[in-house]
């Protein structure tokens, strides 16, 4: 268990933080539109920053690659993706599959 | 574009398959937590930041020993993506300063993803309708993941870590048709997965985050 006053200031500074960033580009830019180029740019960080975290969530442990029971569970998830599985039963898919593999090794 | 109580209710429609998802990613974060943090930290973490990505992050550094200081740069990154969304998300809201700010709070991935549309305009009423379903089941999520956490046994051994990158394959699946998508992913994969050896946690997928300016390009 981490130190309680470490969590508590930890939370707290995550808030503000997290506030700021979501209310930073509302804020400052208000109604006005960007320019198209901006336009492209911006509509291409949702596919970028998803692939990010989807890699790094399932072959980094830390700093190190590694390749494990998340990566049977994210291939399962890419097949109920393909299936066009609801959301839903797609997060259920991979946390057995990530089970399974854990099961039996 | 239809009507806005139209666009609105789409988005809650939307938002109650993705709030099923964050029903099940929050009670994943709850039993992730509750040894980490105790059992009230986790419900007030998922109540007032209500974002995954960095909530997982912080735990992560926690646990492992880091600091307070560590852990908020590590979660502030990870939440680092919500300000270019933010920009995007900006052309589409009115109203007063403050007005904005807490509309620009109903920012999660999910609903960005949805309202975010191929031309660059901004669904304002989409975006807000697919968060309300999904706010309340991330914090309740979380409250039956810290009570229960305990009884279910070990998370890693129910799969409870393979979860969220699955939630973000789903949302990434229907971003594919955006024109250079499939080259942004490319892109962002081989920078996540090449800075993760030498760089702390979190700055990786910020990074991968240039690989939209790939829209850029001109053919």
């Amino acid at each position: 268990m981490a130190a309680m006053s470490e969590v508590w200031i930890t939370i707290g500074g995550l808030f503000a933080a997290t506030v700021a960033i979501k209310a930073a580009g509302p804020v400052i830019l208000g109604g006005h539109r960007l320019p198209g180029g901006a336009l492209a740019v911006i509509s291409l960080l949702a596919p970028a920053l998803l692939t990010a975290l989807i890699l790094t969530d399932t072959f980094a442990r830390e700093q190190e690659l590694t390749v494990d029971a998340r990566a049977a569970g994210l291939a399962c998830a890419g097949v109920a993706v393909a299936l066009r599985a609801p959301l839903l039963v797609t997060v259920l898919v991979s946390a057995v599959g990530a089970a399974a593999v854990r099961a039996v090794t | 574009m239809p009507g806005r109580l139209a666009r609105y209710r789409g988005g809650l429609r939307a938002g109650l398959g993705f709030g099923a998802a964050a029903f099940v990613v929050g009670i994943s974060f709850g039993v992730v937590a509750e040894p980490v943090m105790g059992s009230v930290a986790p419900i007030v973490m998922s109540t007032v930041v209500f974002a995954g990505a960095s909530q997982f992050g912080v735990v992560a550094v926690l646990a492992s020993g880091g600091d307070a200081a560590t852990a908020i740069a590590t979660g502030a990154m990870l939440n680092a993506r919500f300000l270019p969304m933010g920009v995007a998300a900006a052309s589409a809201l009115r109203g007063s300063r403050l007005r904005r700010a807490l509309e620009g709070q109903a920012i999660v991935d999910a609903s960005w993803a949805l309202a975010a549309r191929g031309d660059g305009a901004f669904d304002r009423e989409a975006m807000l309708g697919a968060t309300v379903p999904q706010y309340p089941a991330w914090v309740v999520g979380t409250v039956i993941g810290v009570l229960f956490g305990g009884t279910l046994g070990d998370p890693e051994a129910l799969g409870l870590d393979a979860i969220f990158p699955a939630f973000f394959l789903g949302l990434l699946a229907a971003e594919l048709g955006r024109p250079r998508a499939v080259a942004a992913v490319l892109i962002a994969g081989a920078i996540a997965l090449g800075l993760t050896p030498f760089l702390p946690p979190g700055l990786p997928v910020l990074l991968a985050s240039s690989a939209a300016l790939i829209g850029l390009w001109r053919r």
